[in-house]
């Protein structure tokens, strides 16, 4: 029965995959492309996923399609000429065959896979328990593979300053965005003041339950970026300049914490990022609590872009 | 008296799934943007409700209960919202027009 | 045909989509959105791998399935670079493609507050 609904989740992927291939505008291109995000959640569900669905469902179908719908009301205008450069011919019929030989090769790999299946989930369990989280990602993401986890951040830092790099000379340090001005007692400005202390706590739920459940800081950073950019978006508040000095500060803290204690792992225990034993879960608990607010400013500011504005209000 | 649980889970939820349904045929076959929007008010606040209320005897304790009642109040003040914004933008864009 | 095959199966058909809109598309906003498509595909296989290991009381081998959450936040950083990047050649040059001979435009770099 299950093969049933799950063909039916794939025949709808495949669909709006197509559809986002051959919308007629950007805009619904990416109306299907947040559909799309969404639907994949559930895929990530009947894969066991319940971490990596939390993950897609905020940042590959929220952020992503946040971002995306703002580039394209910016770039309606350019859609025209775009479209009349549209390849040939021949090109779509190259393009197709090489698409369909790649799905072709890749079908064939998954078919091939080896059975019975290699797995590192045995290594995991024998060891879980020395790191004192529940959750075997979190363990995974902060005590055996905390290096990925360490260059994730230090990636997330060097794309910010590669979309600050691309700020016009007159407005460096300046404002990112425009500045909204919502009614305050409309129903936009009544939605932005409800919903962020219900964002936040349910945020730092899901960002403190990632010890033992599915959960995370990398999901609750999400939803506490989305508050602040709704705050942003109703002109409750203005984006901070880029040359704030807490700004700064807040986005090198958690990247700076980390590597500090990896160091202090060089130390005591013999290997970078190693943990004493019995201190795994303090440090794991403190490198989660140093990273968020850089994750929340991270991704809060990689939506709103490049600065547009002096730092003047 | 879990058939009979089970039983009221399943009618709930195919009720909620016709409201869904309902919804969405009248996105696709309504002439405009308002009563679209009065199509899919339903399908969020009814069928979810239905859904949820259906899904509720199924779950471990309170809490668990409690928090799918949470998601369907943050679904329908959510939809409000943005149902009021899209009609007030609709509207805008028929008086520039 | 078990769960993670079919998935697998999905997997490459995902990334034979997003292969061809990357081609054929000829706005760069929607070649993003086909990269994105194409690496979304990768991730749903990577997935399906995960999910054939399942052993040791977990439903799916936690290790890659932690390094698809770093993969998530990464694609999307990297979105955000291109979709800033295309934003500002629109500014600079006024037209989307990248075959453009239009002359920037120089009075973006004048301070206008």
């Amino acid at each position: 029965m299950t093969i049933v609904v799950n063909s039916g989740v794939v025949f709808l992927l495949l669909a709006l995959a197509l559809w986002t291939v051959v919308a007629r505008e950007a805009f619904l291109a990416i109306v299907g492309f947040v559909a799309y995000g969404l639907l994949l959640a559930l895929v990530w569900v009947s894969l066991s996923g319940i971490d990596v669905a939390l993950t897609e469902a905020a940042i590959g179908g929220g952020l992503t399609g946040a971002l995306l719908i703002g580039a394209a009301a910016r770039l309606r205008a350019t859609e025209t000429e775009a479209r009349a450069q549209a390849c040939g011919r021949p090109t779509r019929v190259l393009a197709l065959v090489v698409s369909a030989a790649v799905a072709v090769a890749l079908a064939l790999c998954v078919l091939v896979l080896p059975d019975p299946a290699p797995t590192l989930a045995h290594e995991v369990a024998a060891d879980i328990d020395a790191t004192g989280v529940g959750n075997p990602i979190t363990a995974v993401l902060l005590a055996f593979r905390a290096v990925d986890t360490l260059l994730e951040a230090l990636v997330l830092v060097i794309a910010l300053i590669g979309v600050w790099s691309l700020t016009p000379d007159g407005f460096w340090g300046g404002r990112p965005g425009m500045r909204h001005r919502a009614n305050p007692d409309g129903i936009f400005g009544y939605f932005a003041r409800v919903l962020p202390p219900i964002g936040v706590i349910v945020g730092i739920y899901i960002f403190w339950t990632g010890a033992d459940h599915p959960g995370g800081k990398f999901q609750g950073a999400t939803i506490l970026a989305t508050m602040w950019m709704l705050v942003l978006m109703a002109g409750l508040a203005d984006a901070p300049p880029i040359g704030r000095r807490w700004l700064r500060i807040g986005l090198v803290v958690g990247p700076l914490v980390f590597i500090a204690i990896g160091l202090a792992g060089v130390l005591v225990p013999g290997a970078f990022l190693a943990y004493p034993a019995g201190f795994a879960k303090p440090l794991i608990i403190a490198i989660e609590v140093a990273l968020m607010p850089t994750l929340v400013l991270i991704l809060g500011l990689l939506l709103a872009g490049a600065p547009e504005r002096g730092a003047r209000p | 008296m879990s058939v009979l649980v089970d039983l009221f889970t399943c009618l709930s939820v195919a009720a909620g799934a016709f409201f869904y349904l309902a919804g969405s045929v009248g996105l696709l076959r309504f002439p405009d943007a308002y009563t679209r929007l009065h199509a899919l008010t339903k399908a969020d606040n009814l069928g979810l409700a239905l859904v949820v209320l259906g899904l509720l005897p199924q779950m471990g304790g309170v809490l668990a209960g409690l928090k799918l009642v949470v998601i369907w109040l943050l679904v329908l003040f959510s939809s409000a919202a943005v149902s009021q914004l899209i009609a007030r933008a609709a509207r805008r864009r028929e008086a520039g027009a | 045909m078990s769960v993670a095959s079919l998935f697998g199966l999905c997997a490459a058909g995902l990334v034979g989509v997003g292969l061809y809109g990357l081609i054929v598309l000829s706005h760069p906003l929607r070649k993003i959105i086909s990269f994105n498509v194409m690496g979304s595909g990768v991730f749903v296989l990577f997935g399906a791998v995960a999910r054939r290991g399942a052993a040791a009381g977990f439903g799916a081998d936690p290790v890659p399935q932690a390094l698809l959450i770093t993969g998530i936040v990464v694609a999307f950083s990297a979105t955000a670079l291109a979709v800033a990047l295309v934003v500002r050649l629109i500014e600079a040059t006024g037209s989307a493609t990248l075959a453009s001979e239009a002359p920037p435009r120089a009075d973006l770099d004048v301070r206008r507050d």
